[in-house]
């Protein structure tokens, strides 16, 4: 077809493929990060060891129950929500009146926690856990080999990022919650019970964090640094996008990915660092990010 | 008082008869630094700790007198922390010997701080062929293996099979630079040929789009030139990309048991791998490992962990004969004089550009069907004999080596 700086159309669009599967992983973990960031005001730094813990989570439930990736796909964000629950009523209601500071200190600390106490267990080389049989294989399309587990990716996290922008935005439930987070005093005056509502959206974001693991365990390492080495391009994936915007977020994350893989091509040595060009870039422009709202 | 003065004399002249040995300190101290959290830390990690204290146990040092200390830290496989690290030893902790220092990039830079400081330093975890090249020093001896070697050993037998053609997945710093220049100059030696290669962030986690430009180049052999976790990640990855199904195969330069445990056999089956000592080779090795897995949550010992012990027992020889662990040069040049023999690697001996020669083997990982248990994963292929093995002293470029 055509080339583009010694690139064939074939190997971009396969490239640009690749990065919008990339960029699924990124949307899902800064849906979580901007949704508990804009309605909590906690920085959750613990975001990449709760991904590393819904892995390890479907990883055990393979190994030690016999239950494969579709349960492992409910309940391990389950159970590891209910650990982000116990880590909010145990540690981080104390923290909602104080500087931002805090909050990413308490939750930085339990992330080393828990990524040194899996290390100490699991070494660093990880653990094999494999693509469930229905989706193995993948279709020729041409310019590139699509493996069926990764077009599941990206269909999946579109699906659960437009759903859970959908109920915040758009239905009863998700405006008790942005309106919560405004003035919690008044929405408390009209009855509804605010720290429970807190409690649960910090669950259900830890639990997408925990779901995006569950989605890697097949195609990434099941290891304990796995979290560690995303969690910063999230960060710098919710900055851009605007910290409190959940349209923001899901944008952003696939469009870096996308813009990452066009980076792999031209200039693969760049690839770790353009996001955080980007970054600097959009933080000079608008300071706010793309999407967020200036407070 | 005649009598008394030359009595005294006598007893001074027989008091200084038998010479004490002189450890700076009185103790010689044994730092063992390597990356205990990260891509590597398997492969090294607490394990090379756990395996200098065997080869200080084995030594009998506590019997012999000699008070040797051995002290751990993470390096974190980046060179300013690496040499961080060593220069409080040295300066502070009155280091004596650094051991193991995988990432090539912080060898590198240990290599000159040891030098500098006059210390020895033993790689046994670092590849980079350049540590006994251009980079050699009088201090400094490498240990277990290097880019050379498994570009030799890998690559040669691959292209002998028909893998004429490649296409390298680089890790983008000075071992994957070094494993690749090796691996290539081999290839065209051997009438291969060299189609492309791809530089990927060090460490890395998604390599999908790497190995999609490396499916298009067509070629047959994909050389994977990084290690740890980067080569599971690129395998597993590159066996759901069909690549293999495609008629494409890898090569993993170098790879690790501990690799394959991760990888599995059912995806690792197949590999060909060069590795200078393997834990079931002989009886010898075999009650190593035994003794070293339960001390390290049951990981069987690598070719680095076997290294550090072997580079530990000759050092504490070489210590025991000069009397002394003062002067880096001389302990180096002692290690050099004395032919190296302990129970992993056997005899050997240490040349002059600080290159320790012994076989190499090549391994295949078995088929799981193949396999009586976790961590039995190789069949042996080939021996390398320990004088093809290595680069020849001459073609090195070592500024020790008089031509």
């Amino acid at each position: 077809m055509f080339e583009l700086l010694g690139i064939s159309s074939q190997a971009l669009f396969g490239q640009l493929l690749i990065g919008l599967i990339n960029g699924s992983f990124y949307a899902l973990l800064s849906l979580g990060l901007a949704v508990i960031f804009g309605m909590l005001n906690i920085i959750n730094f613990t975001h990449g060891a709760q991904y590393m813990l819904g892995a390890f989570t479907a990883y055990f439930l393979l190994r030690y129950a016999g239950l494969g990736y579709w349960w492992a796909i409910i309940i391990a964000p389950i159970v590891v929500g209910i650990t982000g629950i116990i880590i909010e009523r145990l540690f981080l209601q104390w923290l909602y009146k104080l500087d931002h500071l805090y909050g990413l200190l308490l939750t930085f600390g339990l992330a080393l926690i828990f990524e040194g106490t899996f290390r100490n267990f699991f070494g660093s080389s990880g653990l094999p856990y494999s693509v469930p049989p229905t989706l193995q294989g993948g279709q020729n399309l041409g310019f590139m080999f699509l493996p069926n587990y990764r077009a599941w990716v990206v269909a999946f996290s579109l699906a659960v990022c437009l759903s859970t922008w959908f109920v915040i935005e758009r239905t009863k439930l998700g405006s008790y919650l942005r309106a919560a987070t405004e003035n919690p005093t008044l929405v408390r005056a009209f009855g509804i019970n605010v720290p429970r509502m807190i409690t649960l959206t910090y669950g259900f974001g830890v639990a997408l964090a925990a779901l995006a693991g569950v989605m890697a365990a097949p195609i990434y390492n099941v290891s304990p640094q796995m979290g560690a080495n995303l969690i910063i391009v999230v960060f710098a994936v919710v900055v851009i996008g605007g910290m409190g915007s959940i349209m923001g977020a899901i944008v952003t994350g696939f469009g870096l990915g996308i813009i990452e893989g066009l980076t792999k091509v031209f200039f693969p040595e760049a690839s770790n660092t353009v996001i955080f060009i980007i970054m600097a870039i959009v933080l000079l422009i608008r300071p706010a990010g793309l999407f967020g709202r200036a407070t | 008082m005649k009598r008394l003065f030359s009595l005294t004399a006598l007893a001074v002249v027989f008091g200084c008869g038998c010479a004490q040995a002189q450890y700076t300190d009185g103790t010689i101290k044994i730092g063992v630094m390597n990356d205990m959290s990260g891509t590597y830390s398997d492969l090294s990690g607490q394990g090379s700790v756990i395996a200098a204290r065997m080869a200080v146990e084995d030594f009998g040092a506590a019997a012999k007198g000699m008070k040797v200390e051995i002290v751990g830290a993470d390096h974190q496989n980046k060179p300013d922390v690496g040499s961080n690290v060593v220069r409080t030893w040295i300066d502070v902790d009155k280091v004596d010997v650094i051991v193991d220092v995988p990432t090539s990039s912080v060898a590198l830079a240990v290599n000159e701080i040891v030098r500098d400081k006059n210390k020895v330093f033993l790689v046994s975890g670092a590849a980079a062929s350049d540590l006994t090249g251009p980079k050699c020093t009088p201090n400094t001896i490498h240990w277990t293996y290097d880019t050379w070697a498994l570009a030799n050993g890998t690559g040669k037998a691959i292209v002998k099979t028909g893998g004429d053609t490649w296409f390298f997945l680089t890790a983008d710093y000075a071992f994957g630079h070094a494993l690749e220049r090796d691996t290539a100059a081999v290839v065209e030696k051997n009438g291969g040929k060299v189609l492309g290669k791809v530089r990927h962030p060090f460490p890395g986690t998604d390599f999908s789009s790497f190995l999609l430009q490396a499916q298009a180049s067509k070629a047959k052999i994909i050389g994977l030139a990084n290690a740890g976790a980067d080569t599971i990640n690129s395998i597993k990855q590159a066996s759901e990309f069909g690549i293999t199904q495609g008629g494409q195969n890898l090569a993993a330069l170098l790879a690790f048991i501990t690799d394959v445990h991760a990888l599995g056999l059912q995806t690792a089956q197949g590999l060909i791998m060069t590795e200078a000592w393997y834990w079931d080779l002989n009886d010898a090795n075999r009650e190593f490992a035994k003794k070293f897995a339960p001390q390290d949550r049951g990981v069987h010992p690598t070719m680095v962990h076997a290294g550090v012990y072997s580079a530990v027992t000759h050092y504490l020889k070489a210590v025991e004969a000069l009397k002394s662990d003062a002067d880096g040069k001389a302990v180096v040049a002692k290690m050099k004089e004395m032919p190296t023999d302990d129970k992993l690697f056997g005899k050997g001996v240490v040349r002059a550009d600080g290159r320790k020669i012994h076989p190499m083997y090549l391994f295949e990982v078995k088929k799981p069907a193949e396999s009586k248990g976790p961590w039995d994963y190789y069949k042996l292929r080939a021996t390398i004999p320990a004088d093809e093995a290595f680069r020849p002293l001459a073609d090195g470029g070592c500024p020790l080596v008089k031509s």
